[in-house]
């Protein structure tokens, strides 16, 4: 594992093992935030954005102050107060300093706390024992396949209000449909890289 | 005779529950039921029920966390500050979930393995969240245990459900012990892969919108 190079687990964290239609992550955005493309890329480039400097403060604070003290137990706690503290960060500062940016992301911001893609991109790196570069590349990886995934859906979801549906699978069952479809065709990439 | 009155202490008016119990547990499992009605904490239904024995491990993580953290959360309801109440509720439910994964830790290795990261997402599972803050913030301990409870047991139920038809489907066995076998059943893989998963789900919350009568569509 500790071979495989930063670059293949980006590229896998995108296709072959993207982490919303392979591993399940932050699905409750993405079935409410699909409905608009707009939203979906909006919602996407914040939860990148926070995926990446998250990642990489949980794995500084994970192997410098939580493993040498014995502290290891305490990883979902820490994680979460980390993600929590530091999405209230970038909302202030953005706030503060780039007002228009704020109303494009504003809502988005404190919903990407309880985004599980995040706390999961933080675990999934602690279990499959990455190296620093290798958790980068998997931060980045991750949050762009999910972004990947969501703007497939929006647009997909868009073009359905022409279609007729049955009754009992209008609004949440069809979307679940659509995705799995999508992650059918995702799976056509699996065999060009792989990771565990 | 002893028992029975223990029993009905919960439901009866002026019982620990205010008369409000069995509709309470009647709300969480069928009527709001968070998985299939209200479609909250999809991400760890859909990842670990591809064995019906996770399924269920995962159900009981669930019912604890959501029991214990709605009794915690209920108790600490008068003097947690308005502001901070969010963080309070992170906390308390993270320490629930960290005693659920020591003792899977401990005794259930495999389970753990197998479970991966997915019981440390309890903790962003918005059914335990949404819980805490819609229910336990306003409503006294004992209620508020049982509100947990029944949602708690909807969750694994639906999972259960879905858990079932994806090893009996997938694999053709049912903890581990072939049911379907022989020529005339090929087990059919993309069960037990990612995509038979959301079709598993779509079809479930299908059937339930179904019995429930039509749903009107949220529109932006």
């Amino acid at each position: 594992m500790s071979e495989t190079s930063a670059w293949v687990i980006f590229i896998a964290a995108i296709f072959t093992n993207n982490i919303l239609l392979a591993n399940f992550l932050g699905m409750c955005s993405f079935i409410v935030c699909s409905s608009q493309i707009r939203t979906a890329l909006g919602l996407g480039t914040a939860v990148t954005f926070v995926m990446i400097t998250t990642t990489i403060l949980n794995y500084v604070i994970y192997h410098f102050v939580l493993v040498p003290y014995g502290l290891g137990h305490l990883q979902f706690i820490i994680f979460i107060a980390v993600i929590a503290a530091f999405t209230q960060l970038v909302e202030m500062f953005v706030e503060r300093f780039s007002p228009k940016l704020y109303f494009a992301l504003g809502i988005f911001l404190p919903l990407i706390t309880v985004n599980c893609a995040i706390l999961g991109a933080g675990l999934f790196m602690i279990i499959r024992n990455y190296n620093f570069l290798q958790s980068v590349g998997f931060g980045l990886g991750a949050g762009i396949g999910w972004t990947l995934a969501i703007l497939l859906l929006a647009g997909l979801r868009q073009k359905m209000r022409y279609s007729h549906i049955p009754e009992p699978f209008q609004g949440v069952p069809i979307a679940m449909v659509i995705t799995g479809v999508l992650a059918m065709t995702f799976m056509g990439f699996a065999g060009m890289v792989s990771i565990q | 005779m002893a028992d029975k009155q223990l029993a009905c202490a919960a439901c009866e008016p002026k019982g620990l529950c205010g008369g409000k119990g069995l509709l309470t547990l009647k709300d969480g499992a069928w009527a709001k039921n968070p998985l299939a009605i209200q479609v909250l904490g999809i991400c760890s239904s859909l990842a670990v029920t591809n064995r019906l024995e996770n399924s269920l491990v995962m159900g009981a993580a669930l019912i604890f966390v959501t029991v214990g953290s709605n009794l915690i959360v209920s108790l600490l309801r008068k003097c947690t500050p308005h502001r901070i109440r969010m963080i309070a509720e992170v906390a308390i439910i993270s320490t629930f979930v960290i005693v659920f994964d020591q003792f899977l830790k401990a005794f259930y290795w495999d389970m753990s393995k197998q479970l991966g990261p997915y019981v440390g997402l309890i903790i962003t599972n918005c059914i335990v969240m949404g819980r805490a803050e819609a229910f336990a913030l306003q409503n006294p301990p004992i209620l508020s245990m049982v509100d947990g409870f029944a949602n708690g047991l909807g969750y694994a139920a639906v999972l259960a459900i879905i858990g079932f038809f994806r090893e009996l489907l997938g694999t053709g066995e049912i903890f581990g012990h072939p049911v379907l076998s022989g020529q005339w059943y090929t087990p059919n893989q993309i069960m037990i892969l990612a995509p038979g998963a959301f079709f598993a789900l779509g079809i479930v919350i299908a059937i339930f919108n179904s019995i429930n009568g039509p749903k009107p569509e949220e529109k932006k």
